[in-house]
């Protein structure tokens, strides 16, 4: 088994390969990662990670100006339905557009729009900086086996100012509060998404990652 | 639910080495950086800070390798200080692993580094470091000046406006630290912090002076900071993270007690 994560000039790959090479290698079938520019090595990995900080504008002008990527993605992950994992600006691609600081078009995989947090609380700081709990819906998703969650479970790492209105609710897998419920993972298919960074959410940021090369769509 | 306070150790770091040791009971080696995180990231500390005073430009490159190595081994947000002047500064510290970066001097000499910095790397990972200390007399309205080069060298730059500017350029969080407590262990100057959270949007780190765990109460819910930052009191094992966030959370400021 072969996970790509897609290099397109998005800031820190190099965290979230570790915590994919640290649960490939607790994992039955030792999945090789690889992080990759090549549309090729895309089409043919096993899954695929879109990781991505940063502004939305720029990152999908970075993943648009790899020479065949955007083609090889939609290939590989809406034809071929291989199991995609989104982190962070990564995540917010998957939907129509994204308003930060100009309306650009995402992927376009998961209905909605990225648009500023506004907290309920003018007081809270922005951005959502630091560590939260999230509730997941009640059916759950197999990336959750064996996690706990909701205000007494594993907190996750957050760093954003900006957040994903899914517009059809059961895309949202998970929420988080802050003076108002805002998009901490969306699940659609064989997509799964997470405004919070795995690489950097301790325990439940490498579960979640080594559920997700468990997980059969 | 809600955010939690964060609890940040601060490793000085000199040419790849800890400066003074970390006298925690089971490491293999107190003076490398990568050892002591690895530590920090198993009691549960919810992010980690590296402030790199090598001094001579052939160390520079030091803190690279003890990032790259960190990366590996911890999965917890990582801050990494001192020395950053350029681009080129940034990006290779954000290759190496680094998820945030602060920018001290540079942004004193030419704010427009945090706007170009900001731009081009985000503001989510552009801290800039503000070391100030209170300046007026007693009985006078307070305020409070940069200063540089360890608390010595004086800017007649105002703190307060110094921190709304570099926000306004891009600045994603303040790491405040007040020169005239630092070291002192007599607590964070809670006037400082507070009038530098209450003027910007963006997250506060309250940092210099920590000598007990009320300390670190105090600069979340007296000097309104979401993290407190601390070295001594951690490295020589007068408290642990645990226990200082379990204090904290006896408090009243929800914390994040997952092990």
């Amino acid at each position: 088994m072969t996970v790509a994560i897609i290099d397109y000039g998005s800031g820190n790959l190099r965290s979230a390969e570790k915590a994919f090479e640290r649960a490939a290698r607790a994992h039955a079938r030792m999945p090789d990662v690889i992080v990759t520019a090549d549309p090729d090595r895309v089409r043919k990995a096993d899954r695929i990670v879109l990781p991505g900080v940063g502004a939305f504008a720029d990152c999908k002008r970075g993943l648009w100006s790899v020479e065949g990527m955007p083609e090889a993605l939609q290939e590989a992950v809406r034809d071929a339905g291989k199991p995609f994992f989104g982190i962070c600006v990564g995540m917010q691609l998957m939907a129509e557009r994204g308003l930060e600081f100009e309306t650009v078009d995402g992927l376009g995989w998961i209905k909605g729009d990225v648009s500023e947090m506004k907290p309920a609380d003018a007081s809270l700081k922005i951005p959502h900086m630091g560590w939260n709990t999230i509730d997941v819906r009640p059916e759950s998703h197999p990336v959750f086996k064996g996690l706990s969650t909701g205000s007494d479970g594993l907190h996750a790492y957050f760093v954003h100012s900006f957040h994903f209105a899914c517009s059809e609710e059961t895309d949202r897998l998970a929420t988080f509060d802050y003076a108002g419920t805002f998009t901490a993972m969306v699940a659609k298919d064989n997509m799964i998404g997470t405004q919070f960074h795995p690489e950097k959410s301790q325990r439940l940021g490498l579960e979640l990652i080594a559920n997700f090369l468990d997980w059969t769509p | 639910m809600t955010l939690k306070a964060r609890v940040i150790p601060c490793l000085d770091v000199k040419d790849g080495r800890v400066v003074k040791g970390v006298n925690f009971v089971d490491l293999v080696d107190a003076g490398d950086p990568v050892e002591a995180a690895k530590a920090y990231d198993a009691a549960g500390a919810d992010e980690l800070c590296f402030l790199d005073i090598t001094a001579s430009h052939e160390g520079r490159d030091t803190i690279y390798d003890v990032v790259r190595r960190t990366a590996e081994a911890c999965f917890m947000p990582v801050t990494v200080g001192g020395g950053v002047r350029t681009v080129e500064d940034i990006r290779k510290l954000l290759i190496a692993g680094a998820d945030k970066v602060s920018i001290n001097t540079a942004a004193v000499r030419n704010p427009d580094f945090v706007r170009e910095a900001a731009e081009k790397f985000g503001a989510q990972c552009i801290v800039v470091s503000i070391d100030a200390k209170q300046v007026n007399q007693p009985g006078e309205p307070e305020k409070f000046e940069i200063f540089t080069h360890g608390g010595r060298n004086p800017t007649g730059i105002d703190a307060i406006e110094f921190a709304k500017k570099v926000v306004a350029l891009g600045a994603g969080e303040l790491l405040v630290t007040s020169m005239d407590r630092d070291g002192t262990k007599a607590g964070y100057n809670i006037a400082l912090t507070r009038a530098i959270a209450d003027a910007v949007p963006v997250p506060v780190i309250a940092s210099g002076g920590v000598g007990t765990l009320d300390h670190m109460v105090e600069g979340v819910r007296d000097g309104h900071a979401t993290a407190v930052l601390a070295a001594s009191i951690f490295h020589f094992g007068e408290y642990t993270i645990h226990e200082t966030k379990k204090y904290m959370n006896d408090a009243g400021i929800p914390m994040r007690l997952d092990l």
